[in-house]
């Protein structure tokens, strides 16, 4: 039973591992910011949460087992904040390159609300003209 | 288990190369910053694969410090980029005479 759970244990570390040099390699082939972090988010979550699952079944006392939750926890919960402000940074100092988009669903918008997105353009404040 | 210790280290190993060469080449500031967050990921599933291979449990309050580090290193870095940073150069802006200033209302 105990090389069934070291197994696991270890095959859970690998694919961890191997999810991480997955997004090396799209982080040097995708051509722009927003499929970098396509690429980039693959080991933030789901690669790490393999790799603490294989570290809490070798560790196997509470103490460290509810550490590693922790950690499973704070990085499910930060990881789309972090993501959605790089992302949005992206599409306002206009590195997303809009050939590349099937849909854009925000410039739309955007435009109906008489923004111009790129840089150095601010949304327009009331009471100040030209 | 040392097999798969040794296995990990590789592929982490070329991960962080490769992670690396993006970091140097990355035409913007958000490239860099992306790497960076994989870069942390990367430290991250390091030391869970350390404390998995060798049963050391001293190295997982620092697993809690990396995974905090990368989001607030990435999310204060993400916040400051000046919003209007330039990709290609600006074409030179002409000077306009300033217009009189108009009475300010209240601030909100």
């Amino acid at each position: 039973m105990t090389t069934f759970f070291d197994a696991l244990a270890g095959l859970l570390v690998l694919t961890g591992c191997l999810l991480t040099l997955l997004a090396g390699v799209g982080l040097v082939r995708f051509p722009d910011v927003l499929s970098r972090m396509h690429a980039a988010t693959k080991p933030q979550t789901l690669g790490l949460l393999c790799v603490v699952a294989g570290a809490g079944i070798r560790l196997h006392r509470s103490v460290d087992v509810w550490m590693l939750v922790l950690v499973a926890a704070f990085q499910l919960v930060t990881a789309p904040v972090s993501g959605h402000l790089v992302a949005r940074m992206a599409y306002r100092t206009r590195h997303v390159r809009s050939d590349l988009l099937v849909a854009d669903e925000l410039r739309p918008d955007l435009e109906a609300a008489g923004i111009e997105p790129g840089p150095g353009r601010r949304p327009p404040r009331r009471g100040r003209q030209g | 288990m040392s097999v798969v210790g040794a296995v990990a280290g590789v592929l982490l190993g070329i991960a962080a190369l490769l992670v690396c060469l993006r970091l140097a080449l990355g035409p913007s500031v958000l490239d860099r910053l992306v790497s960076m967050d994989v870069l942390l990921s990367v430290t991250a599933c390091g030391i869970g694969a350390y404390a998995a291979v060798t049963r050391d449990s001293t190295v997982v309050p620092v697993l809690v410090v990396v995974s905090l580090l990368g989001f607030v290193g990435s999310a204060s870095v993400a916040r400051f980029i000046p919003r209007d940073a330039p990709q290609q150069p600006k074409p030179a802006r002409s000077r306009q005479p300033r217009q009189p200033r108009r009475p300010r209302r209240s601030r909100r």
